[in-house]
């Protein structure tokens, strides 16, 4: 072994070329062992929006749909209980719906909905993800005479009103989670997907 | 090496042609992967005609957005059942009720591409293949695949083919002689006796009655259809063979960088 | 240096790197088939992560295998390419171990004082093949399960009662099912890391002899003042920046194969195994996968004995187990095919012609004039092993220089 003819210079630059070379083949390698995690198509074939017909949705009724494997509600809320909301601010934690991330800008409003009437909630418990039952009743036994309707976690007794606001002193932090969702017609709500100017 | 890999290659070569199972020769369909409305149109005929009887079960009707169409498009023209643009191109029939009418459950149609030797070009000869054959139980049989089960779904289309047939005498399972009558033959193969056999094959086919579309009309529809399977069977390859080119010409810059650097090492070596 | 020497103190990383890198002394005459080695670790290595990202994409379940691969290829993010990556990377492994094991034939790299080291490779070869046949049952295709059904039934040719009740053991079921593919996955998954340990027991037994090389001279025999072979050069970084290249090229090759010809003309993919299992109906050709083909040939070649498929498959398995005494059948005088003369050349030349014939017959449809031929070609294969101590000895070698020519 000996140095004749050796450039250190080249040698080192072409070793510093193949290494950085190869560097990113290696991350172009990676490519489809991180992508292939990503949710395939049927995983968002099965998240996709979900129409809820609410035509035979009767004022005080409740219809159920499956959106990304999680149960949404439509709650038709009735004169009385929309203004039953307007008394019930001083019980709540987060009347106004300050917290950004539980409804789109569009539902920071009062009722939390594009139309009054109207409510859509994500039903799953803000505080360990139970789903609370609906009770509309007006002061039964077991919740009190305040109660004006409204939703009950039965696993930790968290409460909610008919916009889905939770009540002061319960397990869960925050009000349940309206999901971004759009009017396709008079009759039909899409959920999962943002109407743009609502 | 250069040596070995010809070897390699020429011992290796054979396998794919032999594979080829003999029968009738195919037609050309000459179809084009990149021809989007040749897919589109083929993929109407396939919900409008197959459908009813054949799945494409692995596809979701939402592949469809990466020939061109939209999805309101694809709503509006693809689905009849009110399904949702990302479901699966399933069907209702039970497999079992197909067994019972066909003899067969209508198969999958995913991959026949790929299961079938010839791929589009058999697709498209099958279709075009179809003849009267009043011995079959649905009236027709067809060239490339003899006896099968399935009716002439697009006949209306096409017309009625009736078959020519030629006679030929067989020997040790290879014809040693071919007649346009069957007389002839049957004299034939009755003087030689012992261990020959009379076979009648289809040596064409001839339209006896003309169906809605012209002869030229059905190619093309029986070319959209190939089309559509093929890129159904599928549906990554142009886009892994565009992809193929940046990988291959990464690779060839990096070797040579590195033959360059190994070069420079190799020179204390002596 | 300080963290260096930290980690020194608690492991030797130091220590392993010049004595198997910096400072293991390979022979500087290396030509083209001394890249294959290293090519093979990398196809283990990609099969490995390949076939882990696979495992949580598939499911090993009879109703839901065939769409499992499927939803691979169509519904998950490049899919399609952790598929073809691994389809392709199991011919490639096959590929390239072979001509690793041609090297080792034609350089006498089994000779002693290589014997275990030859004999450690042949146990990961076998590995390779349980590895590779449980793998291909997994997509649930036509071949998949008609090639299992058949090989299993091999088994069942064991005679003395053993064989039937064995391969219902080997199936847990009566024909291949659910029970066959779901332990068959478990295997498939355990195997390759097997293969990874065994890979390891085989470098170190090639680090404790030093390689070969192709003039199958000791460089030991010949060391310089520092006790260093006069013929030998650091691994690193001089075969660690050769083999790199190797691995580009490799890699061409490799890659054009996958985005250009994931099927290989139906020989890496074959075209029934993209129709689903069906126990009803059998394809009208079946053939094992390249690889496997010529043992398949042999196999078919041995007509029925004593009403029993048995010589058949023992004949078979002999095809592979010979390999293991190959360091006791060359008698020559020297290791490399370039000191030996033509007594040795043409045998190799009917070995390789021999091999590649019965590949091909093996996917053939059989015919008297194929079982005949292979039949012809199986007995030259075992020719080649068995008159070896004869032909060996009888063979004019020239004499072998005292150190490696370029």
């Amino acid at each position: 072994m000996s140095a004749e003819g050796v450039d250190l210079k080249k040698r080192r630059f072409l070793t510093a070329t193949t290494a950085v070379i190869g560097a990113v083949g290696v991350g172009f390698a990676a490519v489809p062992f991180i992508a292939s995690w990503n949710p395939s198509e049927r995983a968002k074939a099965l998240g996709a929006p979900e129409e809820a017909d609410i035509s035979k949705l009767e004022p005080g009724g409740l219809l159920r749909v499956k959106w990304r494997g999680k149960v949404c509600w439509v709650v038709n809320r009735t004169e009385q209980n929309l203004a039953d909301l307007k008394t019930l601010d001083g019980e709540l934690a987060d009347p106004n719906s300050d917290v950004e991330t539980q409804q789109p800008p569009y539902c920071k409003n009062p009722t939390r909905s594009i139309k009054p009437e109207y409510g859509v909630l994500v039903g799953i418990c803000t505080h360990l993800g139970c789903s609370p039952t609906y009770r509309p009743d007006v002061a039964p036994a077991d919740l009190g005479a305040d109660w004006k309707g409204g939703f009950f976690c039965p696993c930790h007794g968290s409460r909610f009103d008919l916009a889905g606001r939770v009540y002061k002193g319960v397990p869960a932090p925050t009000n349940l989670v309206v999901p971004p969702h759009q009017y396709l017609s008079e009759d039909v709500i899409l959920i999962g997907v943002d109407g743009g100017a609502a | 090496m250069r040596k070995l890999i010809a070897v390699i290659t020429l011992a290796l070569m054979p396998l794919a042609g032999i594979a080829a199972s003999g029968g009738h020769e195919l037609h050309q369909a000459n179809i084009d992967l990149n021809n989007q409305a040749a897919i589109q149109r083929g993929a109407k005929m396939f919900v409008n005609y197959c459908m009813g009887c054949h799945s494409a079960k692995y596809v979701r009707y939402k592949l469809f957005t990466e020939v061109g169409l939209s999805e309101d498009d694809i709503k509006n023209n693809l689905i009849f059942t009110g399904g949702k643009v990302g479901d699966l191109m399933t069907i209702a029939m039970p497999e079992d009720d197909a067994a019972k009418w066909f003899g067969a459950p209508a198969p999958d149609l995913t991959l026949t591409a790929r299961i079938r030797h010839g791929g589009a070009d058999w697709i498209y000869s099958y279709l075009k293949g179809f003849y009267v054959d009043s011995s079959r139980p649905m009236g027709v049989n067809n060239t490339v695949f003899p006896n099968v089960g399935m009716p002439h779904v697009l006949w209306e289309l096409q017309g009625v083919q009736k078959p020519v047939y030629k006679y030929e005498a067989h020997h040790d399972g290879h014809a040693v002689a071919s007649f346009d009558s069957e007389a002839e033959a049957d004299a034939y193969v009755k003087e030689h006796g012992e261990g020959y056999r009379l076979e009648r094959m289809v040596e064409g086919l001839e339209m006896e009655r003309p169906g809605s579309l012209t002869p030229a009309e059905y190619d093309q529809v029986a070319r959209d259809l190939a089309t559509y399977l093929t890129y159904i069977s599928e549906p990554i390859k142009l886009e892994r063979q565009r992809m193929g080119v940046w990988v291959v010409l990464f690779l060839i810059v990096f070797t040579v960088i590195a033959y360059l650097m190994k070069k420079e090492w190799w020179k204390d070596v002596h | 240096m300080s963290f260096m020497n930290w980690i020194d103190e608690r492991f030797p990383a130091t220590k392993v790197w010049n004595e198997h890198l910096a400072q293991y002394y390979a022979p500087k005459n290396f030509n083209f088939w001394y890249y294959f080695g290293s090519l093979a670790m990398l196809v283990l290595v990609l099969q490995i992560v390949t076939g882990v990202w696979l495992a949580m994409l598939y499911k090993p379940s009879a109703a839901d295998a065939f769409a499992s691969v499927e939803y691979i290829m169509r519904d998950v993010d490049y899919g399609w390419l952790l598929r073809y990556l691994h389809s392709t990377g199991a011919s490639a492994f096959f590929l390239v171990i072979y001509l690793h094991m041609f090297r080792g034939l034609i350089y006498g790299s089994y000779r002693k004082p290589r014997e275990l080291l030859w004999i450690i490779g042949v146990i990961i070869y076998l590995a390779m093949m349980a590895t590779a046949f449980m793998g291909y049952l997994l997509p649930w295709g036509q071949m998949s399960y008609w090639g299992a059904q058949v090989i299993v039934n091999l088994f069942a040719a064991v005679p003395f009662g053993i064989g039937e009740p064995l391969s219902i053991w080997i199936r847990g079921d009566y024909v291949i099912s659910d029970a066959t593919l779901n332990r068959f996955f478990a295997l498939h998954f355990l195997l390759p890391f097997v293969l990874a340990a065994l890979v390891f027991i085989h470098i170190v037994a090639l680090h404790k002899v030093g390689s070969n090389n192709p003039d199958g001279i000791e460089i030991k025999k010949n060391k310089d003042e520092n006790g260093i072979p006069k013929d030998g050069i650091p691994f690193h970084p001089y075969y660690s920046v050769k083999d790199i290249v190797g691995v580009g090229v490799f890699l061409i090759f490799f890659t054009a194969v996958i985005f250009f010809w994931p099927d290989f003309g139906g020989l890496f993919l074959e075209p029934p195994n993209f129709e689903p299992a069906n126990p009803l109906k059998t394809p009208d050709h079946i053939a094992p996968v390249w690889y496997f083909t010529p043992f398949y040939a042999m196999l078919r070649a041995v007509p029925p004995m004593f009403n029993s498929q048995f010589p058949g498959v023992l004949v078979m398995f002999a095809a592979i187990l010979v390999f293991f005494f190959l360091p006791w059948l060359d008698r020559s005088p020297v290791k490399s095919i370039r000191y030996k003369g033509m007594l040795f050349k043409v045998p190799v030349a009917i070995f390789v012609i021999s091999f590649v014939v019965l590949a091909w017959l093996g996917m053939q449809p059989s015919t008297p004039v194929k079982t005949l031929l292979a039949q012809i070609f199986t007995a030259l294969y075992f020719a080649f092993f068995l008159l070896m101590p004869f032909y060996s000895k009888m063979d004019k070698t020239k004499p072998v220089p005292e150190r490696v020519t370029k």
